[in-house]
């Protein structure tokens, strides 16, 4: 009795790249895949189709000239990372895709692997001819599990008939994929840590350098890369990487999926043009800020720095220019918040999830956000001392690239942002005024 | 004597063997196996933990890392509601002790019939479509008190 989001028809300032299948329940079977124009860029890189195959470095340079850009959060460019991987030498190599969806206000890989499971399959494999790779592995969060036995039933297929497993198509290049599941942990999104659940192990990061291009899963050099970003990767070799930067703006190249959420009208994943203005994105997709005006918004899931109305409806949603504003772009998780909404509630929910899902290794991170959750209980149920506010902030730079993970930096940034952006109200906590906003609750009701 | 269905075993001893290092197989073979007796009792522990070579200590520091992984029952339909930020917009908290007054049960506890458990869990991957809840595995969203209640009637109602 599960139900599954039904997918909208696209609002026309969408660029559906990475949603070009939504809703099409063709995307289901390997022959609707192949209806709909799929494995034809495989078939290009391997030269399945009478043309002659890409070379391995060919791939490469295409993605590179597209500009593609990393959609889990860190936004670093594709094809350079899969550049770093040494050529030759003899330990295997491995491709990883990061399925590990977590960032709070980010919706948007599940719904790549539900409606279009061979693209991903598609995306890896091309990665691994890119690098020389001859396995990978889909790890795919617990929570997911009808997502799992979706691409597992994509990946029987695509074995069934040959497009994966020893010399795919007659083209001499041999590749597999393994769906994985995790089973519940935010940190395991972080690379090295999802190498370490994915050896079986507890999903500690792993102190860097060296990077997972020389020694990552099993110690061997691993391409890993978000599902976003691998499902990009088949237009990209099809259409041409000049095609796909043309899309959006130099250095990010391409659309992206936004998942729209909060208090808004239209909530949903959109697929939109790299550097599209937020105001339309809130506004004119969105429908406008609903149960009140606009205070504040959340850029790109829950770990990056927050923006006041003012600030976010100057904004474009790429990479560089939200990094000039003081944020990230992140996982594209961007959070509406009404001006009827308490910012230390806020903060506190935020600094409740990153303590529970601090692994502890390090002692910052355990600590911090611990006593951060502890202190913002107390403030916002009145019990603040004025001394409070600088301690927050106090607290948070002292995790602050301390740790061996971005997990630390993801649970101090938010709090940083929201006591400097919105001081008044944790003030307006200590002056007798426990909550601004308790009498009437904050939250839309749906419907 | 092994604790699984025969049909869990050999698919245990196929996971292991998909991976190139079997260890790999650790975590979903945990999952599995928790999916099949609802959670991990010491002879799944043992049996897993010599099923791969590895000690029962070993195993067990690997379950205390993951929140979906328990050694303790919990109710048949183990009812998961996330509070994350683009849920609590949306009513999460109030989903949340609208399904804590509707079982009787606080967060963490199992009805006495041992039909329903509460969790209050983080982010989903339901953020469009919140507040949202999980039961077992299923995606239950856009929910308001009169939905959550027939949810719950409707597990009830399945036994």
């Amino acid at each position: 009795m599960a139900e599954r989001p039904a997918y909208p028809a696209a609002h026309p300032a969408e660029v559906r790249v990475v949603s070009q299948r939504f809703g099409d329940p063709r995307a289901a079977t390997l022959a609707g895949y192949l209806d709909t124009g799929g494995y034809q860029a495989l078939g290009k890189a391997l030269g399945l189709n009478g043309g002659e195959a890409m070379a391995p470095e060919a791939i490469i340079e295409e993605v590179k000239k597209s500009s593609l850009r990393g959609r889990g959060g860190a936004g670093f460019p594709t094809g350079l990372k899969w550049s770093f991987i040494p050529k030759g030498g003899d330990k295997p190599k491995y491709v990883l895709c990061n399925a590990d969806e977590s960032e709070p206000g980010t919706c948007k890989d599940r719904l790549i692997l539900e409606h279009d499971p061979f693209a991903i399959i598609e995306g890896i494999t091309i990665a691994g001819r890119a690098i020389g790779a001859q396995r990978g592995f889909i790890y795919i969060r617990g929570e997911y599990r009808y997502v799992l036995d979706i691409m597992q039933r994509a990946l029987a297929e695509a074995y069934a008939a040959g497009y994966l497993g020893a010399n795919i198509r007659g083209s001499g290049f041999s590749f597999d994929i393994l769906a994985h599941t995790g089973a519940g942990a935010y940190e395991c999104g972080e690379e090295s840590a999802l190498m370490e659940s994915l050896e079986g192990k507890r999903g500690i990061p792993r102190l860097k350098p060296p990077f997972p291009a020389l020694s990552g899963l099993y110690g061997c050099p691993t391409v890993i890369n978000n599902v976003e970003t691998l499902a990009s990767v088949p237009p990209i070799i099809l259409r041409g990487g000049d095609w796909f930067l043309n899309i959006g703006l130099p250095k990010n190249g391409g659309p992206r999926l936004f998942s729209l959420s909060g208090q808004v009208r239209n909530r949903g994943v959109y697929e939109l043009p790299l550097g599209f203005p937020l105001r339309r994105l809130i506004e004119e997709i969105g429908g406008g800020v609903l149960g009140g005006g606009l205070k504040a918004v959340v850029p790109g899931g829950s770990s990056t720095p927050i923006f006041t109305a003012e600030e976010a409806l100057g904004l474009n949603l790429d990479y560089d220019s939200v990094g000039k504003a003081g944020s990230f772009l992140g996982s594209g998780g961007v959070v509406v918040i009404n001006d009827r909404t308490c910012m230390v509630r806020f903060a506190l929910r935020v600094m409740q999830f990153y303590r529970h899902e601090s692994c502890g290794w390090c002692v910052p991170c355990r600590e911090g956000t611990n006593w951060l959750q502890l202190a913002l209980t107390r403030f916002h149920r009145g019990d603040g001392r004025p001394e409070d506010v600088d301690l927050f902030t106090d607290v948070a730079q002292n995790i602050l690239g301390r740790t061996l993970c971005p997990l630390g930096d993801a649970a101090a940034m938010p709090i940083l942002s929201i006591v400097r952006k919105f001081r008044s109200e944790f003030e307006d906590h200590l002056h007798g005024r426990p909550c601004p906003f308790a009498a009437e609750s904050s939250a839309v009701p749906v419907a | 004597m092994s604790v699984f269905s025969p049909a869990t075993r050999d698919r245990f001893e196929r996971l292991a063997a998909s991976y190139p290092q079997p260890r790999s197989a650790l975590v979903p073979m945990l999952l599995y196996a928790q999916d099949e007796l609802g959670y991990l009792p010491p002879e799944a522990i043992a049996e897993i933990a010599a099923l791969l070579g590895e000690t029962e200590l070993g195993v067990r520091e690997v379950i205390g890392y993951y929140s979906m992984l328990r050694t303790a029952p919990a109710g048949r339909y183990h009812v998961q509601v996330c509070t994350n930020i683009s849920c609590m917009l949306r009513g999460g908290e109030e989903i949340l002790a609208h399904c804590q007054r509707r079982l009787g049960i606080h967060n963490r506890q199992t009805t006495p019939d041992g039909m329903f458990s509460i969790e209050e869990v983080e982010c989903i991957g339901a953020c469009a479509w919140a507040p949202a809840l999980q039961v077992n595995y299923d995606f239950h969203q856009e929910l308001d008190p009169a939905k959550v209640d027939e949810i719950l009637e409707k597990y009830r109602r399945q036994g």
